[in-house]
């Protein structure tokens, strides 16, 4: 059992509040998918999990226990929406799996872990010498996947994993998430701008609007018949979708 | 490595290494080889001038000035050097503190360092100076630690930069302490600045060190160094000019030494290896007519854009490199053509081309390249500028960089139509603010007063649009407009386009990287692939009736609302073709279901049908197995560079 529950979470800066008591669950083995556009607060909601913001009220809780954010060996793992950032552009693919990973172990037992792990996304094992900058941005994507999965984490944060890549290669990175998650029993909170996107990958979907959620529930069932007004602002705004208030051309 | 070595490669960088050898080469033999000269005590010839036996004459107890100058270049050097090394080492020890104590702590360190910059580094030595006691030991500190706090600024500055990359956050959430995450990730990034810097801050200990010896409050009798020998040479200045003249020559040479050396070396990591790729010849070559020219089948008035067998080519380290080899095609008044493909495949360089904005070291050749009739390859002239000025407007992808940050917004909008129409200030500007409400920006004439950062992203697209909007322009290109923004924005951005081009009858070219959005907005599709166009279609035809297999590849891959989510979705497999090493034959064979032998090795035409489409395939339209679907259990692309 793996749910991670948000419970009031609450995160400002300044005099802004950026994540205004939002609650929200992802169930164990579930991909709960978050959208909202920028600056709607969903970015700084993931980052407030793993540590990276600072919550000045509410709970992130794992099957009822609060997320360790320091130390070693955390449950929650995130990856980050730029693969030409994420990486240490000074370091091996292989060396930056391989600090993610529980510590302890022999080298050739970590080596060996390296090798399952770019196996595990589909990326060649014998080329964990590479450094980023001779890979693409879906293969840099991979290897951020695979970094996350390093810690053997209970739940996995995508912060719009995709929307720095060309749709060509979008579509490889999404198949990823779908076998890994199914594979490995995953929960994930997938965030993205893009109801397509999150149609696909998600089986719950959560619409954030001004740092807050606006509506939630069983994906099929909030696209079909949309209650807030934002989400149906954001069916409409799909490109390639016509059934909004756009006049098809 | 290499960028290391390319610092030799400049006369100054080689000069200045030359002679930074020359200083520590000096430091170490002289003392071994002169010492002996330099103690020579002849007190029947003191206070000599320069002679044949004494270069430089001689001191108060008839020792040689020139040989007492070049045993002095080791402890000057020495004294230098260790003042730098305390320097960046509490440099360093400051700078990293904030990020290793975290965000308050971090705040008090900071302001301790930027309260230590803001006092003069002389003053701070000497201070040190009277704390530590007058002597070599002390004046190193002194001028050590006068030197650390700029050095732990930059250090923090550099640091901070880093911390904020969102690889360091990845390892922070991996677990990675801060400490290792300080060692394994910040430093080796902020290496290289660093040790050019300290490189220069050597430079100025040693200029630093002849001062305050000079003063009286560095090295002691008996030993001496440069700044010793200058404070004796100058008593008896008027006797001896030389006393003074050689350690100040040798105080000189040095200083400049490690300045120019660490000058150099930050230029040549700065710029990179630009140094070593020759130029393209500035005469065109001939055109390789490797390609049947598209029909232009629309010779009428009212074409906007005429292009053909457009090329560009930037010069590379093995050979020119051509993004875009040889491309045609045609724009008529109020229509809409989309330009898509992969990153690379050459769309936003031909936006750039036509809009002559591919700058030096880049070459655009063409056979034919007209906007509303006049020759956009002859040279720039007044009348060239002013058409493009106000028929063409452009419309790039990062909102965030096409303003200017420190003016207002209307201003930068009525720049353009006082320089391109010649209206005053006044009636520029209400033109700025009618432009602003025509790309629907609400309360225009108060926006206008605001700086670019008080507008959102999608205000911004907009606004940028409308400042395309000053002239009376016959062609909009927007390269990738909406790639940066939400989808919300995206479609009114969109939406914003589509109207501008029905009410002013406005020819608009749309490049991007998602078939969808080009799908939406255009009447005719151009895909290209490794700089050439594969295929032109209407867009209606992009869903159903697309015959390229790359067209049909990019269309598959994007999910939409009616994606069926039990199968996996499409893929490309293999990756773009780098415009540096482009196959033989048909560009995309590597990745396509349906390549032959033929296909490797020849180079399909682009053919035009009946209908005026246009394809470049040797199996245009045949039946594309669904192999191309996920390939599970294969590695994506496996390539070595």
């Amino acid at each position: 059992m793996n749910d991670l529950r948000f419970e009031d979470v609450t995160v400002r800066f300044g005099q802004t509040t950026a994540v205004d008591g939002v609650s929200l669950t992802v169930p164990a083995g579930q991909v709960v998918g978050l959208v909202g556009e920028s600056g709607s607060g969903k970015s700084t909601l993931a980052r407030a999990a793993v540590g990276l913001a600072p919550m000045q009220g509410g709970r992130v809780l794992l099957d009822g226990a609060p997320v360790p954010t320091k130390g070693r060996n955390r449950p929650l793992q995130m990856v980050f929406q730029d693969p030409y950032s994420s990486l240490d552009p000074r370091m091996s693919i292989g060396e930056s799996i391989a600090e993610a990973m529980p510590r302890g172990g022999s080298r050739a037992g970590r080596r060996t872990e390296v090798e399952r792990l770019l196996e595990l996304v589909h990326l060649d094992p014998t080329r964990s010498g590479a450094r980023p900058s001779e890979l693409s941005g879906g293969q840099r994507q991979r290897v951020a996947l695979a970094r996350a999965l390093a810690g053997r984490p209970a739940v996995v944060i995508a912060d719009e994993i995709t929307s720095a890549l060309d749709v060509s290669i979008q579509g490889a990175v999404l198949n990823l998430v779908r076998e890994l998650q199914r594979e490995l029993g995953l929960s994930m909170l997938f965030i993205s701008h893009n109801l397509a996107v999150v149609r696909y990958v998600a089986t719950h979907v959560a619409v954030m609007h001004h740092g807050r959620i606006v509506e939630e529930g069983p994906t099929a069932q909030v696209l079909a018949a949309p209650d807030h007004d934002y989400t149906r602002e954001l069916l409409a705004a799909v490109p390639g979708n016509n059934q909004g208030s756009r006049t098809p051309r | 490595m290499r960028r290391w070595t390319s610092v030799l490669r400049t006369p100054l960088g080689l000069a200045a290494t030359t002679l930074s050898v020359a200083v520590l080469l000096l430091a170490v033999v002289a003392p071994i080889l002169w010492t002996d000269d330099a103690d020579a005590v002849d007190t029947g010839n003191i206070l000599a001038g320069p002679s044949g036996d004494h270069w430089a004459g001689t001191d108060n107890l008839g020792r040689d000035i020139f040989y007492r100058t070049l045993v002095a270049t080791r402890l000057s050097v020495e004294l230098a050097l260790s003042a730098t090394v305390i320097a960046v080492v509490a440099g360093l020890v400051l700078g990293t503190a904030a990020f290793l104590l975290g965000r308050r702590p971090g705040r008090v360190v900071s302001a301790g360092i930027n309260i230590a910059v803001a006092f003069p580094g002389i003053l701070l030595a000497l201070f040190f100076a009277v704390i530590f006691g007058v002597g070599a030991t002390g004046a190193v500190f002194a001028i050590g630690l006068a030197g650390a706090p700029a050095f732990g600024r930059l250090t923090q500055t550099l640091v901070a930069g880093i911390a904020s990359r969102d690889f360091v956050s990845a390892a922070q959430v991996a677990g990675v302490g801060r400490v290792r995450i300080l060692f394994r990730h910040v430093l080796p990034n902020i290496a290289e600045p660093l040790v050019v810097n300290a490189t220069i801050s050597a430079g100025g200990a040693l200029l630093a060190f002849a001062g305050l010896s000079f003063l009286g409050l560095g090295v002691q009798q008996p030993a001496y160094d440069w700044g010793r020998l200058l404070m004796d040479g100058v008593q008896s200045i008027y006797v001896n000019p030389a006393a003074a003249f050689a350690p100040g020559t040798a105080v000189l040479v040095a200083g400049l030494a490690f300045n120019l050396f660490g000058e150099s070396v930050a230029k040549a990591l700065g710029v990179g290896v630009v140094g070593g790729i020759p130029a393209l010849p500035r005469v065109p070559e001939a055109l390789e007519a490797e390609e049947v020219a598209g029909e232009v089948h629309h010779q009428h008035d009212d074409v906007v854009l005429d292009v053909r067998d457009l090329e560009v080519t930037f010069p590379g380290p093995q050979g020119p490199i051509r993004p875009v080899r040889g491309i045609s095609f045609a724009v008529r008044r109020g229509e809409a053509v989309g330009i898509v493909g992969e990153s690379g495949s050459g769309k936003s360089l031909t936006a750039l081309a036509v809009s002559k904005l591919v700058g030096d070291p880049g070459r655009v050749d063409a056979s034919r390249l007209e906007l509303l009739g006049t020759d956009l390859r002859a040279a720039d002239t007044r009348a060239q500028r002013q058409l493009l000025g106000t028929s063409l407007s452009m419309v790039f992808q990062d909102p965030m960089t096409s303003f200017n940050p420190t003016q207002r917004m209307g201003g930068q909008l009525a720049e353009v139509a006082r320089h391109h129409q010649g209206l005053d200030r006044k009636a520029a500007l209400g033109r700025a603010v009618d432009r602003l409400r025509s790309v629907r920006i609400t309360e225009p004439e108060q926006r206008a007063h605001q700086y670019p950062h008080e507008f959102s992203g999608g205000m911004r697209q907009r606004a940028m649009i409308g400042m395309g909007l000053m002239g009376t322009p016959a062609l909009i290109v927007a390269d990738e407009p909406t790639t940066a923004l939400d989808v919300t924005v995206q479609q009114q951005v969109l939406d914003l386009l589509a109207a501008i081009r029905e009410a002013e009858d406005v020819a608009l070219v749309l490049i991007s990287h998602d078939v969808t959005v080009v799908g939406e907005v255009c009447d005719r599709v151009l895909v290209m692939y490794a700089g050439k166009i594969v295929e032109d279609l209407p867009a209606s035809d992009l869903a159903a009736g697309a015959r390229h297999p790359y067209t049909r590849a990019l269309v598959a891959a994007v999910p939409d609302m009616d994606t069926d989510l039990d199968e996996p979705l499409a893929v490309i497999p293999g990756r773009p073709v780098d415009p540096a090493d482009v196959p033989v034959g048909c560009a995309y064979a590597p990745r396509c279901p349906l390549a032959t032998d033929r296909c490797r090795v020849e180079q399909p035409p682009l053919e035009t049908d009946a209908a005026g489409r246009r394809v470049a395939c040797w199996h245009a339209g045949e039946p594309v197995d669904v192999a191309i679907h996920d390939r599970a259990g294969s590695y994506e692309e496996v390539e070595v560079p």
